[in-house]
């Protein structure tokens, strides 16, 4: 186990982590697991790609320092998260919020199953079945103590690092953070204490989608693009989730750092291409050994 | 004319593979409310173990056992109900959202061994040359066509009756019962999770079977035919036909597929060479539209279940005169 195979699981997990918030939120707050939710990071890292060429008339295109990229793809990803967090409120609107008004708790999933491959193939039919790329340009990885490290690849956990705390924050320190917690535990009585049910709705979709464009962007700027990039992310992403417990926004982080340790520590032993077993083996064991998750959450 | 019949013939055949996948899928979701998010993996348990006990000894995968075609049909069967009764064991006693992550989590596992684990499962290239029930027709293609679609038909209409007769038994009313109120169904003295772990062990068992009659049809399996996508169809089947009623079942099958093709004929017609890959997912995104359209518009689907299963009280409501209820406006369950 070398502290380069440790730093590749930290990188995958972070990402995992990040994406992950918004599925074990909605899944609290909402009741159903949404299958859909990979396709948030495809559908934000796709959706920053032509934004980025789009800005790059009105902005300093050359890449900041040693990064692979410049400003314009820093806006594209603030306008890409925009958008998917309205994507994410829009597919409630039109699809899961009329479903769980009529009850039956699985149909919900049902149709997110049937939305993930709707969105997963709507970004094939657009972009084609190859893998794109924001930048073309090769990083050299940096030396840093016993590690390489590239430029990027510091961003990325940087990034991901102010974002975890700042949903920290607003979950812990403001009334829209606390109002979403409470109807995370108990909707019902959410309701009776005056908490405008359908607005923290509102902004669980809108958080949630902009976190998974976010780390989409993130996946796009240290691996690439390609329509499968979220979906192949679905089970470390529930994994994640049920091993921190459901509605732990805590819990899913670091569920998604266990699940990326344990998929970078494996690889050798196993094989990488045996990665989705893996995080489908520590689900197994979570649910078997202990199916309420690390922090509590419901079983 | 030749041409069209014989595309006909294995059309239906093909056809009929997914109405016994879908009939697994309705003991399942329909009558049991167990959602399964990986049945493409429990097909490809059936396809390759039927597939590897009877094929011929060979460098590329695990074989050599050359069984008789029949015993390789109920050892897929076998295969994929031990696999989904170590999932539902793991599972089934808690949420049922759980079964639908863990199954997807199979699916995907299984997945990645159908493609990597090449001493086995011959990797990317699949297996080849599973040998073909009544091999002595093979010389004539169309006559054992239409012998193997009779052959379809007759399991599809065992299996059909068998499940019809199953679900009308009180064991098939426990199961509804359990799904409509698992703790009133509890205090009679059912034990749901019993009950849960059989029919979703006895519907993956179909899965298998659909599984290893369509690898003896072909004659070939590879990984590309166990993709999430099979998940998907099946799915749109029984929503489309109607979950909780074996006819919506086998209607929704033919009905689904029938569209898939035709619209996989027009993308291939309309579309020039270099958009074929693009039309294929633009076909995709159309059928995943139809099934969230379907779940919202018309949620019962195009048959819809009946309400009442007990030919008992369907008989003494017909001697009061009374004319038995339609099905209520309900959901899908």
């Amino acid at each position: 186990m070398t502290p380069q195979l440790l730093l590749d699981g930290v990188l995958l997990g972070s990402t995992i982590g990040l994406a992950s918030i918004g599925l074990t939120l909605t899944y609290a707050i909402l009741g159903f697991g949404n299958f859909a939710h990979g396709e948030l990071l495809s559908w934000g890292a796709y959706l920053a790609l032509p934004i980025a060429g789009l800005v790059s008339g009105a902005l300093v295109t050359e890449p900041l320092g040693a990064l692979s990229f410049g400003w314009p793809l820093v806006a594209a990803a603030f306008i890409a998260m925009a958008l998917t967090g309205a994507l994410a409120f829009a597919l409630d609107r039109i699809l899961f919020g009329r479903l769980r008004r009529r009850g039956g708790a699985m149909t919900p999933v049902i149709a997110s199953f049937g939305a993930s491959l709707a969105l997963r193939n709507f970004i094939q039919f657009v972009f084609g079945p190859q893998p794109a790329y924001y930048s073309r340009d090769l990083q050299i990885a940096m030396p840093f103590g016993p590690l390489r490290i590239t430029p990027d690849q510091i961003v990325v956990l940087a990034v991901t690092a102010v974002l975890v705390v700042g949903v920290h924050l607003l979950l812990s320190r403001t009334h829209l953070g606390r109002a979403m917690r409470a109807t995370a535990e108990n909707p019902q009585l959410a309701q009776i204490a005056g908490i405008d049910i359908a607005g923290v709705v509102r902004n669980v979709w809108l958080i949630g989608g902009a976190l998974a464009a976010a780390a989409g962007v993130l996946v796009g700027v240290t691996v690439q693009l390609s329509p499968g990039m979220g979906f192949d992310l679905l089970l470390p992403l529930f994994a994640a989730v049920i091993l921190g417990g459901i509605g732990s926004v805590p819990g899913a982080v670091v569920g998604g750092l266990v699940i990326g340790l344990a998929e970078a520590v494996s690889g050798p032993l196993v094989g990488t291409e045996y990665r989705t077993a893996v995080a489908f083996l520590v689900l197994l064991v979570v649910l078997i050994v202990k199916p309420t998750g690390l922090f509590g959450g419901r079983s | 004319m030749l041409d069209l019949a014989s595309y006909a013939v294995f059309f239906l055949v093909t056809a009929l593979g997914f109405t016994l996948i879908c009939l697994g899928l309705n003991l399942q979701w329909g009558f049991t409310g167990l959602f399964n998010a990986g049945v493409a993996g429990f097909v490809a348990v059936g396809a390759y173990v039927s597939a590897i006990l009877t094929t011929p000894a060979s460098a590329q995968h695990l074989g050599g056992f050359g069984l008789p075609v029949a015993i390789g049909w109920l050892g897929g069967a076998a295969a994929a109900a031990a696999t989904a009764a170590i999932v539902g064991i793991a599972t089934l006693r808690l949420r049922s959202d759980y079964l639908a992550i863990t199954t997807f989590g199979i699916a995907a596992s299984l997945l990645a061994v159908a493609q990597n684990a090449h001493s086995i499962t011959g990797g990317p290239f699949g297996i080849a040359f599973i040998p073909r029930p009544f091999a002595e027709l093979s010389d004539r293609p169309a006559l054992y066509d239409t012998v193997y679609l009779a052959l379809m038909a007759v399991l599809v209409g065992i299996v059909f009756l068998g499940l019809e007769r199953l679900l009308h038994s009180p064991w098939g009313r426990a199961l509804k019962a359990i799904r409509e109120d698992e703790i009133a169904a509890a205090a009679l003295g059912k034990d749901p999770r019993r009950f849960r772990l059989e029919a979703f062990v006895m519907g993956s068992a179909v899965m298998g079977l659909a599984g290893a009659a369509e690898a003896h049809f072909v004659g070939f399996i590879a990984p590309d035919e166990f993709l999430p996508i099979l998940t998907f169809q099946a799915w749109a089947m029984l929503i489309v036909g109607g979950s909780g009623n074996n006819r919506g079942a086998v209607l929704g099958s033919l009905v689904v597929w029938i569209l898939w093709s035709a619209s996989g004929t027009v993308m291939h017609g309309l579309l020039p060479a270099d958009l074929q890959v693009r039309g294929a997912a633009l076909q995709i995104v159309l059928i995943g539209v139809l099934l969230a359209a379907m779940l919202v518009l018309r949620p019962r689907g195009l048959v819809g279940e009946r309400i009442i299963v007990s030919r008992h009280i369907i008989a003494a409501d017909r001697d009061a005169g009374a004319v038995p209820g339609p099905a209520s406006t309900g959901e899908v369950p």
